[in-house]
Parts: C-alpha cells; structure tokens; sequence
C-alpha cells in the first residue's frame, strides 16, 4: 500500500534560521531519507523550493492566469513529499513520526488511490 | 424445530459470537461492510434452514462458512465488473475460503481484540470509537446506538460509514499493536468502552433505564469484560470491568424514581455484579500500576461496600478523590472531591474546595446547592438547585432538584 507523506511548514531560509540549525536541518532530512531506502519502504522523496518560487495556473471565466507565488497563501506550506510502500496505515504511521519536519510543523498521511506506472494507472493495494 | 426455537438459537450463536466473526471476516481486507452484510446474510439463511434440517452440530463454524462464501461473491462479482485484477489480499482470503473447507470450531480464532483496537485507532474521529464497537463488536443497528446518543438515525448511520470507509480506505491493520505501542493505544481503547456506559449516563431521553435488560449499559458491562478476560494483565482493563460492574451494581431499575446515593438502601443493589467487580479490583490491584479507572473503581467500591458495613468511609473517599484529581484531573473528580471535604471538615470548607469557572457543570451545582443547604445559606441554596435541575439531563433528578429547590423556599 502506497503512502504519501506530506510535510507542512513554515518556510525559513538561511537567513531566519541561521546556518548551523539549517545544517543541522539537513542532516535530519538526509538521516530520515536513509532510514526510509534502508528499509526498503521508499518509493520517492522531494524536498519543494520555497512557495516565492511557485507559479501558479489557474483559470477564470475561461481565461488562463499564471501567477506568482502559491495557491494557497498560508502560514504553513508544503515542503516536501515522501512517498513509501508499506503494509498498512499504523506502518506509514510509524514513517511519519519519524520525519524531521514534525518539530516544526503538521505531517500529513494519506494513502494513494491509483499511481501511474508506464503510462498506465494502476489501483493501490 | 420451530422457527422461534430456531430464531432463539441463531440469537444464541450472534450473541455469543457476532464480534468474533465480523473480526474473522473483516481482518484480511478491512472492509466491515461487507463482512458485517455477509454475516446477517448468513444469520437470515440459519433463520430459514435451521427450522428444517435443525441447528448445525457447531453454528458458528455453519455462519462463518456461509459468510465467507458470501464475501466471496461480492468479491468475485466486483472483480468481474471492474475487470479489475482482485489485490493479492482478496485473492488470498478467497482461496482460503473454499466452501468444502470443513471448518473446525477451535480453530474459528478470537479476534475481537485487534477489532476493538482497530475501532479505537487514533485515526478514527474520537466520536465514532464508541457507536463503531457497539457496531461491530455487538452487532447494534445504527437506530438503536442512535437512540442511546439521542441523535436522529441518518446522522449516526453516515458516522458509521464513514469511520467504516476510513478503516478500510487507509488500511488500518487489524493487529494488536505491541507492548510498546500497546501503553499508548490502550487508553483509546479502555476510553470508548468506558464511553459506552457514559453514554447511559447521558443518554437521550429515550433511553431505558441502565438495570434494564434493554439498556446499553450490559452491553458496555459486556464489552468491559471481554476486554478483561482478553487483556487479563492489564490492570486498568480490569479496573474498568470492576467500575463499569459496581457503578451497574447501584443502577436504578425501571420505573424507579430518582434517589440520591446516601439515600439509597444497600438491600437494593445487586450483590452479584458487587462481588464481580470486586474481585476484578483485587486482581487489577495485585499489578500494582494504578490508574485512572482503578481509582475511579475503588471509588465504587467505597459506596458498594456501605452494604456491608452500613456507613460510607467518607475518608477514604476523600483519599481516592484526592488520588484520582493528581492522576486525572477533571471537573467531575474536582466536584467528588470537594462534597467529601465537605461531610469531613465542613460546607465551607467543601465551598472553598469546589472547582472555579464551571458555569455549565451540572454536578458542580448540585454539589454547590447541597453545601449551601448544609452551611444555612438556604436562599442562595435554593437558586442552586434551580440552576441543577435546569441543567440535569435525567428527568427523575431534575424533579428531585426542583423539590429541593422548592422544599428550601418554603421554609
């Protein structure tokens, strides 16, 4: 069963964070992502530039917007995606609270419905 | 054999094993629905060929056999309708079910324990737990633990499917987490057992009475002891036996008008459901891990033990309250605590122990009217038990509220 991970927080930088505890932020992740292909549960990790990067698409009254910044200008963004294949929810539960970015913020746990694999979408189980 | 004698032992055989065989059903895919449709499916082919060829030499092992091939209908037609591959699981489970397995009766498993956990997993809205076991694990219709909640019959049935959806949309394993997982999900668990009798406590205004056969309470009495006699070693699982069997003990029958505590005959009680829960105590308590629901039982058995000896131990009341406020500090316990200090060192001392900022909690009122009575304050008395009986739930005690309110008036 495919799991997606999705860490949510507020965004720092060098700058707001300082440089030993952005260091120290990425060993966690670097540590976690070990853990996670040692284990042979992971599937793919991403961890998403700052929202100032995202470009949004949306259309309204049949017209194409592109825009600046996130769809969803929130205090919390999402930073980064892990997607692992585990037994069941209390496993996925387990990878989750694992993930370095809950010090910081919300993880979210949701399990894939369908997933595309050469071209064709296959049923999660 | 007739069909009522058939009726009453295919009731026989659900009772005893309803929850056992939705968690055999259920485990290898999660999906209740279907596993809970396979079974009253089997229940009604038991209705109508029991009365001819009589009961099954071992009836359990007959429904589950008929449930299965059932389940694996539902499979096999949906995997023809989608065209879809069936998952390894589905598949797995089917080819375990042949319907020439014969199947023996020990070797049906007892997985009502992973049930109640997967009822109470911390993924499940913490209002669906309680409605959910009594689903599951019971086997009640959603009319009936709609009632008990005093909520329309619509609203707890798309509770329960959405809890039911979510347990097999997500996955939710159907094992009993280990010993270090165990200490931080039992407490989800002991909780919506324990919210199976609070809800007779607090329940619509439909409810029967909780010493009634029709009451939830014996079903929370049940659930409580299967959870004992499956967890046997741990002691909050036993204290919550022992607390739901002696606070069931003191319940009111039917018809019965509302009668405080310290004015209720010891005779009336029920010496049966006494000396279980004491004896549910004293195993609990050879652990040595005290919590929450032992306390709350050794509470009980304070005032159960008034049958006894004919005097309540108001001091260690006072002790346990006192113990019970440290461990797990809510509102009701506060109350408890400061009506003993109360008939110990005096109403205003009892006064002065009452909780602040409880401008809704009906026992703190009661409490509060009471010590205001005793200490002389008899106006000030008297509005307090106005403001109880508006805010008590139980009829019978709003009426006793308001005769005390009305009785401190007319002086």
């Amino acid at each position: 069963m495919r799991y997606t991970i999705m860490l949510h927080y507020p965004e720092q930088s060098t700058e707001t964070l300082g440089e030993e505890a952005w260091a120290e932020g990425e060993r966690a992740f670097s540590a976690y992502a070990k853990a996670l292909h040692q284990a042979g549960v992971l599937l793919s990790g991403e961890v998403l530039q700052p929202s100032t990067s995202t470009t949004t698409l949306t259309t309204v009254d049949g017209e194409l917007r592109v825009q600046d910044g996130p769809y969803a200008d929130t205090k919390d963004q999402l930073g980064g995606t892990f997607v692992v294949d585990v037994p069941d929810l209390d496993a996925a539960l387990d990878w989750a609270k694992q993930a370095p970015a809950l010090a910081w913020g919300g993880v979210e746990v949701r399990p894939g419905a369908t997933y595309v694999r050469e071209g064709r979408w296959e049923p999660n189980a | 054999m007739s069909v009522p004698e058939a009726r009453a032992a295919a009731e026989r055989a659900a009772r005893a094993s309803y929850g056992r065989l939705v968690a055999i059903l259920a485990a290898p895919t999660g999906d209740l629905m279907l596993a809970e449709d396979a079974l009253s499916d089997a229940l009604e082919r038991a209705l109508r060929s029991w009365p001819e060829r009589g009961v099954p030499a071992n009836p359990e092992g007959w429904l589950l056999t008929v449930a299965r091939n059932r389940q694996r209908d539902v499979w096999r037609s949906a995997a023809h309708r989608t065209a879809r591959p069936l998952s390894e699981v589905v598949v797995e489970a089917a080819r375990t079910t042949s319907p020439l397995d014969a199947v023996d009766p020990d070797a049906i498993g007892e997985r009502r324990l992973e049930l109640l956990f997967v009822c109470a997993h911390p993924a499940i809205d913490a209002a669906s737990r309680t409605p959910l076991m009594l689903q599951a694990v019971l086997g009640l219709d959603a009319a009936r633990i709609a009632r008990a909640y005093g909520v329309g019959k619509e609203a707890m049935a798309k509770r329960l499917v959405r809890a039911k959806r979510r347990i097999a949309g997500t996955r939710i394993p159907f094992t009993v987490p280990g010993r270090e997982a165990r200490s931080e999900r039992l407490p989800g668990v002991l909780e919506a057992v324990y919210g199976c009798y609070a809800v007779t406590l607090t329940g619509g205004p439909d409810e029967a009475p909780r010493r009634s056969p029709d009451s939830l309470a014996g079903e929370a009495h049940y659930l409580a002891t299967t959870l004992a006699t499956l967890l046997p070693d741990e002691p909050e699982a036993l204290g919550l036996a022992a607390l739901i069997a002696l606070s069931l003990a003191r319940a009111p029958g039917r018809g019965t008008d509302y009668v405080p505590l310290a004015e209720q005959d010891p005779a009336d009680w029920d010496a049966d459901l006494i000396a279980e829960g004491e004896a549910y105590l004293r195993r609990a308590s050879a652990a040595d891990r005290l919590g929450r629901f032992q306390l709350e039982a050794a509470i009980q058995a304070v005032h159960c033990d008034r049958r006894r000896t004919g005097i309540t131990d108001t001091r260690a009341l006072r002790t346990l309250y006192s113990a019970l406020v440290t461990l797990a500090p809510t509102l009701g316990a506060q109350v408890a605590l400061a009506a003993a200090v109360g008939r110990l060192d005096g109403p205003d001392a009892g006064l002065a122990a009452l909780p602040d900022g409880v401008d809704d909690f009906q026992p703190a009122w009661a409490a509060r009217a009471h010590l205001l009575a005793e200490a002389g304050r008899f106006t000030e008395a008297a509005a307090a038990f106005d403001r109880a009986a508006t805010l008590a739930l139980d009829p019978a005690a709003r009426g006793y509220l308001a005769d005390r309110a009305a009785g401190l008036r007319a002086r």
